[in-house]
């Protein structure tokens, strides 16, 4: 098994120019129906941000983070829903879409017919994910900064650590697609996200959950994309910030190397 | 011609699916200009090989060399030069006729204004060009079967693989395809096909090979194939009665074969005529007497069976 996939997954020349030819043909088939679908992933937690950030907010008061530092809860709910816009326009991209091509449309049977390899394939697909993350979470951020939620520079720090998070769980969301066997087991997938969605730390601090169960929390992606994106965007980016970067990063590589392995099984048997 | 090194050669090549064998240890050449079929019923193994071919399924043992190289090691480098026409038409349902082309010819690299003219230009080929910017989804088979066909010569490939081109096509679509496909055989273009059509194999092969159980049972072109397994006319006989066996018995040693079918008797026989006054002279009187030449049909059923295979 090895010796069969390692040669496709290790010959990296043309690579980037055939994953990027993928990506491209995304860029074709964007078609008016598509840009709904865009702006809904937008507005989604524009207005978690508004009704639990700021009307909630008004209610709960003022935070003491555990740098010590006293923001706003709407401040402190900002991040969260930055961080899980990113990962749910990854998640879409590279869940439904990326499975309905695989298995209904049988669109990579035809690219595998070309010098594209599975590698290149899952690369381009992410690639093309995260265009779509990157979106969300700029006009997202645009937002936090219009409702002095973070400053300028501040949400310059953040987007390129919102992209990160998307490809982490664009990643991720691929090479759980590769074992889905039909649209039913993406209920599952839809649960887990809104579990994490809601005890990541997203809305309460998981300082405030008992110590087994802030262990479980801590070691979710989501947990570690908030970490870091609070970090930044409140200004108290500790230690933990380069923990939840290896993670994310890890989380790129893993996903990729499951997704495309898995695809060169069920594509090239 | 002889001399040429061959584009596909393959030696003792295996294809297994956990405990299945589908391909059973097949020696082919395929040699540069020529129309190379693959013959045979459902699951002889006809599509696995083409796969293994098109460098997306790795052989399970034997060796496979295609443009002299090794599918296992440099897929990308072959499948450059390869245009595959799979079975089932995988067409991309977001795109237009015409993206298909174009979308497609990116993933070879290709730059977009050539891909724009090669499309324009194949589109012309297949008959297409009315619909360039037409949905895939609303076309009918024969026309996807064509858009297909001009996907696979994108990237002026050197070997084309068809994997069943016409199976599922009407008469006149049918035609039109294996129109199509001769002229880029008088082009130099290599055809590789399969199909379990015996016109079609007749049409278009120049050599072929029939294949049963993921072995090869015969090989050669198909005069060759016609003349060594069948004889040079069949003549049909249609007696009317209960049980076409009882007339059997009465034509034994006419001919060189006789098959007995429900409703009819074939006779394999040098000469069909002689057959016939040598049926009427032993006093027999069929009730339809059909003399016709042997075609590869016969071949292929005496080789595979008659039996149905699903």
């Amino acid at each position: 098994m090895v010796a069969l996939v390692l040669p496709r997954l290790v010959s990296f020349e043309g690579a980037g120019r055939r994953s990027a030819s993928v990506a491209e043909r995304n860029v074709a088939a964007l078609k008016s129906a598509y840009w709904i679908v865009l702006i809904s992933g937008f507005f989604e937690p524009l207005l978690y941000l508004l009704s639990i950030g700021v009307g909630v907010g008004g209610l709960v008061g003022d935070l003491t983070l555990p740098s010590g530092q006293v923001v706003e809860y709407a401040a402190f709910v900002a991040p969260a829903m930055l961080a899980s816009a990113a990962m749910s326009g990854a998640l879409s991209e590279t869940t439904f879409n990326f499975f309905g091509k695989m298995k209904f449309m049988k669109l990579y049977d035809g690219v595998l017919a070309t010098p594209v390899q599975p590698f290149e394939i899952a690369l381009g697909e992410l690639a093309w994910a995260m265009v779509r993350g990157s979106l969300y979470s700029a006009a997202f951020l645009v937002v936090m900064f219009a409702l002095d939620l973070t400053t300028g520079p501040r949400a310059l720090v953040a987007f390129p650590a919102a992209v990160l998070v998307g490809f982490a769980f664009g990643a991720l969301g691929m090479a759980l697609s590769t074992f889905m066997r039909g649209w039913q087991d993406f209920d599952l997938v839809g649960s887990a996200q809104f579990a994490l969605f809601l005890f990541s730390g997203t809305f309460v601090p998981a300082e405030s959950y008992p110590s087994v169960l802030r262990w479980v929390i801590e070691v979710t992606p989501l947990y570690r994309a908030v970490d870091l994106l609070r970090g930044i965007s409140t200004g108290t980016l500790g230690a933990s910030g380069w923990l939840d970067v290896a993670y994310l990063l890890a989380a790129v590589a893993i996903g990729l190397m499951i997704a495309s392995r898995r695809m060169a099984k069920l594509l090239c048997k | 011609m002889a001399n040429t090194q061959p584009l596909i050669q393959a030696r003792g090549l295996v294809k297994r699916f956990g405990d299945f064998t589908a391909v059973d240890g097949i020696d082919v050449d395929v040699r540069p200009g020529e129309a190379f079929g693959f013959l045979g019923p459902n699951g002889a193994g006809k599509s696995s090989t083409m796969r293994m071919i098109g460098c997306v399924s790795p052989p399970t043992g034997g060796t496979l060399r295609i443009l002299g190289k090794d599918p296992t090691r440099d897929g990308p480098a072959i499948r450059a030069r390869l245009g595959v026409c799979p079975q089932l038409d995988n067409l991309d349902p977001e795109l237009t006729v015409q993206e298909n082309l174009t979308t497609y010819a990116r993933y070879f690299g290709i730059p977009r204004r050539v891909a724009r003219e090669r499309a324009a230009e194949l589109l012309d080929f297949v008959q297409l060009a009315e619909r360039a910017g037409s949905k895939v989804e609303p076309l009918s088979g024969g026309m996807k079967r064509r858009l297909t066909i001009a996907r696979a010569l994108v990237n002026e490939p050197d070997i084309v693989l068809l994997d069943e081109p016409t199976t599922g096509l009407d008469p006149q679509a049918r035609h039109l395809v294996w129109e199509r496909l001769f002229r880029l055989k008088q082009q130099g273009v290599t055809l590789v096909l399969t199909t379990h059509y015996m016109d079609e194999a007749e049409q278009l092969c120049d050599r072929l090979v029939v294949m049963d159980g993921g072995r090869i049972v015969a090989e050669g072109s198909p005069r060759e194939l016609i003349e060594r397994h069948s004889t040079r006319e069949v003549v049909e006989l249609r007696f009317v009665a209960e049980s076409q066996e009882d007339f059997a018995g009465k034509l034994g040693g006419l001919g060189e074969r006789l098959e007995v079918l429900p409703d009819r008797i074939l006779l394999y026989v040098g000469a069909g005529d002689t057959a016939v006054a040598d049926v009427h002279a032993r006093g027999l009187a069929p009730a339809s007497v059909l003399v016709r030449r042997s075609s590869l049909e016969d071949v292929f059923l005496h080789l595979t069976g008659r039996t149905l295979v699903d």
